[in-house]
């Protein structure tokens, strides 16, 4: 199968968005290793203020790379795997095109 | 740093003149990628790369550097034109092993496409390298933490 060739989403399309930044990258990775995290806390771990971390949290919210809910004053961000994982099998359905294609080029080259 | 990159490579049994030959020519690449092709061979040339079941996907030739370098852009979506927001950037490079071709291909842009594509899901297989590899450490993280 070939122009399945652009299997996809439009998920997959804002999630790899989302993560191009590596702050954004970084501050997923923290969240991760940490279960959650207000924006508070992330930004004593980075190098940025709190008002960029709640930026780029914005970002990863609306790719549905975090989810947040409000305890009192302070909300609270945790890690969502499933877009990861969506995003990460697009990329690998494009590489597997990609190896059927090479293959076939192989084929014609060699015969 | 990591990008949003698709790198695969294969070494082929065949002179890069041979290999530069089917990746080029229309009677040949509509044999591994699409039906009905079309190709301006220059910079700047159209390409069309036609699908008689999932419709054509415009593309534009970059770099014709025979018999070492090749490039284009092709739209993600059939009927789309191919401008940044809508087109992937496939990178070929042809280098010379033993008697044969060491044929790799680069893919990026992906992070720049406007969502739009529908969800398809497809036969997958968990080899590439870069991001996914990141992607895979991050999701092994997040769901360590869940857990």
């Amino acid at each position: 199968m070939t122009a399945a060739g652009r299997p996809g989403g439009a998920r997959a399309d804002e999630i790899l968005a989302a993560l191009a930044d590596p702050t954004r990258r970084q501050l997923l990775s923290e969240l991760a290793a940490r279960g959650s995290g207000t924006a508070t806390r992330l930004a004593q771990q980075l190098p940025i203020t709190r008002q960029a971390v709640v930026k780029h949290l914005a970002v990863l919210s609306r790719a549905g790379l975090v989810s947040s809910h409000r305890d009192g004053r302070e909300v609270h961000y945790a890690p969502q795997p499933d877009g990861l994982a969506a995003t990460a099998q697009w990329l690998a359905a494009l590489a597997a095109e990609w190896d059927v294609r090479l293959r076939e080029i192989k084929r014609l080259a060699e015969d | 740093m990591a990008t949003d990159k698709v790198e695969r490579e294969i070494v082929i049994g065949a002179p890069r003149e041979r290999v530069w030959a089917v990746l080029t020519e229309p009677g040949h690449v509509a044999q591994w990628f699409g039906d009905l092709v079309e190709i301006d061979l220059r910079p700047g040339g159209r390409a069309v790369f036609g699908w008689t079941e999932y419709g054509s996907h415009e593309a534009r030739i970059e770099r014709v550097e025979p018999p070492g370098f090749f490039s284009y852009r092709w739209a993600h979506q059939a009927g789309d034109p191919v401008a940044g927001g809508t087109s992937t950037l496939v990178e070929f490079t042809l280098e010379p092993d033993g008697s044969g071709t060491r044929l790799r291909v680069v893919e990026t842009g992906f992070a720049a496409l406007a969502g739009s594509a529908e969800d398809r899901s497809t036969a997958v297989k968990e080899n590439t390298t870069g991001w996914l590899n990141e992607l895979g450490e991050l999701k092994e993280y997040a769901q360590r933490a869940a857990a």
